[in-house]
Formats: structure tokens, sequence, C-alpha cells
């Protein structure tokens, strides 16, 4: 079995589209809501932990991509200018789920696949270089 | 067997000096012994990268033709003090600016200068016999002013209280988000490696003290504000929250923004990291030991900082291992703790002030005189005039 976090962008045309229903039903996925929002625009937002067989998953996402869902399995909600971050830690402060950790090494280090995207922690940073990547 | 500060600085000038860290003399002294860390080590290097607010740079522009005597001046729409000499001002690393409000600060301005950059002056004056101009709208670079130095009235704590928070509320502050119901815990200092928590009762750290500042080599010029010896210590000496620190001063024509940043704290303001490192001597036995301390060895208070009433903000006392670990226990339940220090940035400046020693680029000092122990806090008190406090 094979866990992961995927985060699927609807357009305007396919919000009525019973999608995680098909998931269950065509591929057996099982899954677990994280995030879900319709914005003004009528534009979705589903952010999904899912777990299945690897081929299902594999056959869902291609299913995803077919139906013309925009399909994000890279994690990242956030990036952070590592270039100007000075790991001060303010931002594992208020990540209630250790996507953002202190390691040994006294360095910030990001899990994307743990994000719940909250954005608490682009507020926190003192330094304002944690930026949600899906503000355009 | 002691050694003096000339000494120690004719085997930096010959660049035989031995200077370690205060995180690696720990590990000296526990493979080679006191006695032995002591014939071996003449330096151990300290370091903090923390915000601290009660900071600011003393500026001065230099006189256009014809003159002004500035009164209401702003760098990027941050306010500057107006109230020295004409072309002279005190620009604080908290103030806001006008139109950004304190997603940019006087911190901003600092680091800006700092880095090069040209900076928009705008300044009135009612205009007298001497000083005929009555307003100044031009850019301004660091490298064209007279002097530009920080001056930073408050700033290396020696110890610091650890927040957090009890209210059902979020709250935010200087000591960052703090989450509700005792969600997080948050703290500032760089533990054993840093400065004041290495030497507990100044007895090499006073007036006149060379240190690192932001890249430059700065100096200790007073006591810091707030400065409370009297404190209670642990019996290592090490104090049990917030207690002695340093008023610092350097040119900030020789610093890096590497080595200090703007911070800006949701909610709160605007305020600055800064970079400190302050090499001290292992004169002897007794400071060998002080500088020894572990974090394990170094306690502080949690306090509550949704209690603003004065009653009692204790909630419990740790030590920077636990701090450090990630999470601490409060009333049974684990409670994650997150730095506002960056221990990373700390370690940085503690290695390279300890390669600027081991060239022979960097001389210590002895002070030129000593900062008093036992000196206690007052509180401002809301009265009558001529009432009693």
């Amino acid at each position: 079995m094979k866990q992961m976090k995927i985060r699927l962008t609807f357009p305007k045309d396919l919000t009525a589209e019973p999608v995680t229903y098909n998931l269950v039903k065509k591929f057996d996925i099982s899954f677990n809501i994280l995030k879900a929002h319709v914005d003004y625009k009528l534009e979705g937002t589903l952010l999904l932990g899912i777990e299945g067989e690897e081929d299902k998953i594999g056959e869902a996402l291609r299913y995803l991509n077919d139906v013309g869902i925009i399909v994000d399995t890279d994690g990242k909600s956030i990036s952070i200018d590592f270039d100007k971050c000075v790991h001060c830690g303010a931002c594992t402060a208020v990540c209630v789920v250790n996507a953002l950790e202190m390691g040994k090494d006294c360095k910030v280090t990001y899990h994307g696949e743990r994000c719940l995207e909250c954005m608490l922690c682009v507020k926190a940073c003192p330094q304002r270089i944690i930026k949600n990547v899906f503000d355009y | 067997m002691a050694k003096t500060y000339q000494e120690i600085n004719e085997k930096i000038a010959s660049g035989k000096a031995v200077v370690v860290d205060a995180d690696e003399i720990i590990s000296i002294v526990e493979s080679e012994g006191y006695e032995k860390a002591l014939e071996i080590v003449d330096v151990v290097t300290t370091a903090t990268f923390s915000p601290m607010c009660s900071s600011g740079a003393f500026l001065n522009f230099g006189h256009a033709t014809p003159p002004i005597r500035m009164e209401k001046i702003y760098l990027n729409n941050v306010e500057c003090n107006g109230g020295l000499a004409a072309v002279d001002t005190f620009i604080g690393a908290t103030q806001e600016s006008t139109d950004k409000s304190y997603e940019y600060g006087g911190a901003h301005v600092i680091c800006d200068l700092i880095d090069g950059k040209d900076v928009y002056l705008r300044a009135t004056g009612k205009g007298t016999d001497c000083y005929p101009r009555k307003e100044v709208s031009t850019y301004v670079n660091i490298k064209d002013m007279n002097e530009a130095y920080l001056y930073n009235p408050r700033n290396c704590y020696q110890n610091y209280s650890a927040a957090t928070n009890s209210s059902s509320k979020r709250i935010y502050t200087y000591m960052g988000v703090l989450q509700p119901n005792y969600g997080n815990v948050t703290y500032a200092t760089s533990g054993q490696l840093s400065p004041l928590l290495n030497d507990p009762y100044l007895r090499t750290i006073g007036l006149g003290t060379r240190i690192f500042l932001a890249g430059a080599q700065g100096y200790v010029t007073w006591q810091g504000t707030q400065f409370n010896t009297a404190r209670p210590r642990g019996e290592n000496g090490v104090p049990l929250g917030g207690a002695a620190t340093l008023a610092v001063t350097g040119d900030m024509k020789q610093m890096s923004t590497d080595f200090i940043r703007p911070a800006v704290f949701e909610k709160y303001g605007t305020s600055m990291f800064v970079g400190i490192g302050i090499p001290i001597p292992v004169l002897d036995m007794e400071m060998l030991k002080y500088l020894c301390v572990k974090d394990e060895d170094i306690y502080t208070s949690i306090c509550d900082y949704s209690i603003k009433d004065g009653s009692d903000d204790f909630v419990a006392k740790v030590n920077y291992a636990q701090l450090r670990s990630g999470s601490v226990e409060i009333n049974g339940k684990q409670v994650k703790t997150a730095p506002l220090s960056s221990r990373y940035k700390a370690k940085e400046i503690a290695t390279v002030l300890k390669e600027q020693i081991e060239k022979g680029e960097f001389f210590l000092t002895e002070p030129v005189t000593y900062f008093p122990m036992n000196n206690s806090l007052n509180s401002l008190a809301i009265r009558e005039k001529g009432g009693n406090k």
C-alpha cells in the first residue's frame, strides 16, 4: 500500500464532478480530506491524504488528469527562500504537524507531505520569506 | 595556572593562540580534563543571533548648501529622532514606517544602509539665520555619510524567560505566535553558546570589551538597560531568568547583513536580529568552569504571556536541553518548543570570530571597568506628582 498527499485543483466546470466517489469506486482508494475549498470564481481545491495499491494510485492520477483536474503531487504548499533564511525557528513554533522542523543541525527543514496548508508560518516568519505558493 | 590578557594577546599576535567555541570547550574538558584544558585553551568564543528590539543607529548626513537644521526627519518614510544637532539623528530599530507600518521599519532602514542601498531622506526645519533651508528631499547612501554607527542600548540578554499562552485565544507577541491552551513554547538565547551565560558574573565582559557586532569589531559601551544582576542564580552562578544586558556600538560601514537582519513579528511590530560574538579569555580555573556550562545546567522560567495583570505568570522551570529537545511537559502534557534565536547563525558567528582570532585579526581587551552586581530593576509607578511610589 502506498500513502501520499495530493492537491487537486478543479476548474469551474468540474466542481460538480463526483471525483472522490470515483476514486473510491473505480480505484479502491481510501482518503482523508485535509482541506476543501471553493473560491469566488467557483474554482475548487481539494487536499487529500490518499492510500491505495501503487498501480491503482497511478491509474487514479491518470483519471484525474484526463477529466481536467490539475493534480499536484509534490506536496509543497509553501516556498521558503532558504538563501535568506537565518533558521531562527519562529515558523516551527506554529506548525502543529511538524512540516516545518528544526533539525539536529539547527536548520529548518520543510516536509511538504505533512503540510496541511494552514499558512500560519507565512505570518510567523520574521523575515517574510515564506510564501503561499498558491497565492498568485 | 593563570593567564593574563597580555599573554593571550601575545599568543594571538604570534598566531599560536588556541581558540575554541563554547560548544567545543565542553568536549575538550570531558576528554582532556580541566587541568589540561586550562593549559591548552586560551580563548573561548561565544555568540548569539536573536531579535533585539532595543537597537538603533546614530547617523550624520553632512550639510547641504544652504544648510538645514533637521527637525522632522524620515528615512524611507521611517521617522528618525529630530532632537539632536542639525544633521545628526538616531533611528530606532522598532520605529514603523508611515506607509508600510511594521512590515518596514527602522531595522529595515538600518539593514538597507548596511547593504549599501540608496535610502530616501526627507527632512524639514523651521529655518534659522544659521540654517536657512527649510526642507530637503534627497537620497542618501552609507558611503557618503560622515558617521553611521549602531548604538544598541540593550542587547545580548543573559538568559530570558520562555513564553507560552494559557488563554483560549491565539496571541501575537514579541516571542512569536503563541497558540492557545499551552499550544507551544518559544524561547530565545543560544544556551551554552550564549555570551553572558558563559561569564555569569561578567568577570571578563565590561566597559570597552571588544566584540564581534554584526560583522564589525564593536565595543561594549555601557551596561545594558534593565540591567538586573540581582536576579536569583543557580548553584553554578547562572541567573534563572533575564539578568545582565549590554549596550554595544560598532561601525555600520564595516557590517554585513549576513549577521544582522530586520525582523517582523505579526501584530506586534518591527525588531532586528542582531548577531554578537564575544571572545572570553580562559584566565584561570574559575573562568574555565564557567565556560563549560551546558544547556542542561542553564535554567529559565516558562512564563504565561496571556497574563498581563501583574498576577503570577510562572508556568514551569526548564533547562535549555529540554527546550532544545522539541517539547517540554506542562501540566502533564507534552508541549512543542521552538526557538526564536538562530543557533545556526550563532554557531557561524562563534566560528568566524574563532578564525579571526586565530589569524591575529581580533585581539582581546581587558574591561576598562566592571559592571555592578546586585543591580535590581525598578518598575513604573502610575502616581500623582509628589505621590509615593
